[in-house]
């Protein structure tokens, strides 16, 4: 389960040491934007060090490698998937054709390693007007991939338009992610929302996106992630609902009644799944019957 | 053996890291130290920067360390790096 990807800065060390209490469910550690050129190599050992030494269980590991036209992603690979990364996310991920790029290179490198074929998944980052409009098949690009994460700061850029709080100029982009990436039964992640001093915005925007379809969201700073969690996961209400819901359908059957009605409404295929997905992730919260903890 | 060719560093003097400078020499290494942690972790710390460039191969040069609290998988990291960094062309 993921609601939270939190982003660190992968050459600093007084947050990538502090990474696995945070609260985040998945840490990003980033060798981009967050490393300046003549760091990179600095950066990917510190954060090879980190995964190697550190105790990350419970919150899975992304490594945010750099782009595939630069001179640093192989090298980024070479230093990271050693120690098994859960996540290799790409960014600038434009076409299919990057996704099997990096797929190919990764296969290389865990037969090389002796490590299963597949073992570290992929999550491209989309970030262009040319990789929105490729999102399905860039989803369904490689076996790998698992996951689509939507970067709206250089969208906007690549869009020509304002980054702006409310977020129309990507309400297209965010819709198109979602439905390409469930058409090809993958997750699919939101971009962080950047005001870290603006909290009731930052949930409203985590919550627009959860009302979308977004399997979680992504912070660029601690602050953010309690309520990202919190959005994102189930309310005592709709897991009480979900349990109601399949004890009605069980209760129909053993009936041998068809259609069946709670709360007034049409319980129909939809809403039961609905409700099994509620309960599959309340059990992973360790929330029972009544939405508690 | 890796050999030192020219002056290097890498980390910073942030909190939690250590700034390390690499320079070539005629023979052996040197290893000067401080640290905010001398007394507690002063021995501690040089064994791991001992341990460090043997693994990279090194055996002459003269190493500065300025430890702001570093944790050992961050010493390691930034000796590495710093070797790296000595020994291009």
């Amino acid at each position: 389960m993921r609601r939270s990807l939190l982003f660190l800065p992968g050459n600093t060390p007084n947050i990538l040491i502090n990474g696995n209490c945070l609260g985040a469910d998945a840490v990003i550690f980033d060798l981009e934007d967050a490393v300046a050129p003549d760091q990179k190599d600095a950066a990917r050992i510190l954060v090879r060090n980190t995964m190697k030494y550190l105790n990350f269980r419970g919150c899975e590991v992304i490594v945010r490698i750099n782009s595939l036209d630069t001179a640093y992603w192989q090298a980024d690979l070479d230093t990271i998937v050693p120690q098994k990364p859960n996540w290799i996310m790409l960014p600038k991920t434009a076409q299919a054709s990057d996704v099997q790029t990096v797929d190919a290179y990764l296969t290389a490198l865990e037969e090389k390693l002796g490590m299963e074929t597949g073992t570290v998944r992929m999550m491209p980052l989309i970030e262009t007007a040319l990789g929105i409009e490729n999102a399905f098949c860039i989803a369904s690009a490689s076996k790998r991939v698992g996951a689509l994460f939507l970067g709206a700061e250089d969208l906007t850029a690549d869009l020509r338009c304002k980054r702006t709080k409310g977020s129309h100029e990507i309400e297209y982009a965010r819709g198109r992610m979602v439905v390409a990436a469930r058409a090809a039964g993958v997750d699919v992640y939101d971009t962080p929302f950047t005001d870290v001093n603006d909290p009731e915005g930052m949930a409203e925007d985590a919550a627009y996106a959860k009302a979308m379809g977004f399997t979680g969201k992504a912070a660029i700073s601690p602050r953010h992630v309690e309520t990202i969690n919190a959005v994102f996961s189930p309310t005592a209400e709709e897991v009480n609902y979900a349990y109601e819901v399949l004890e009605a359908i069980a209760q129909a059957k053993a009936q041998g009644r068809g259609a069946i009605s709670l709360r007034g409404k049409m319980i129909d295929a939809p809403i039961v799944t609905r409700a099994q997905q509620t309960i599959a992730m309340a059990e992973e919260l360790g929330m029972g019957k009544g939405g508690q903890a | 053996m890796t050999e030192i060719v020219k002056r290097a560093s890498a980390g910073t003097m942030e909190s939690s890291d250590v700034y390390v400078e690499i320079e070539p020499a005629e023979t052996g290494l040197t290893v000067e130290l401080q640290s905010v942690v001398q007394k507690q972790f002063g021995a501690s710390i040089e064994a791991v920067v001992q341990e460090v460039l043997q693994e990279c191969g090194v055996e002459k040069a003269r190493i500065l360390i300025r430890d702001r609290g570093a944790l050992d998988c961050v010493i390691r990291a930034r000796v590495e790096a710093a070797v790296l960094r000595g020994k291009e062309g």
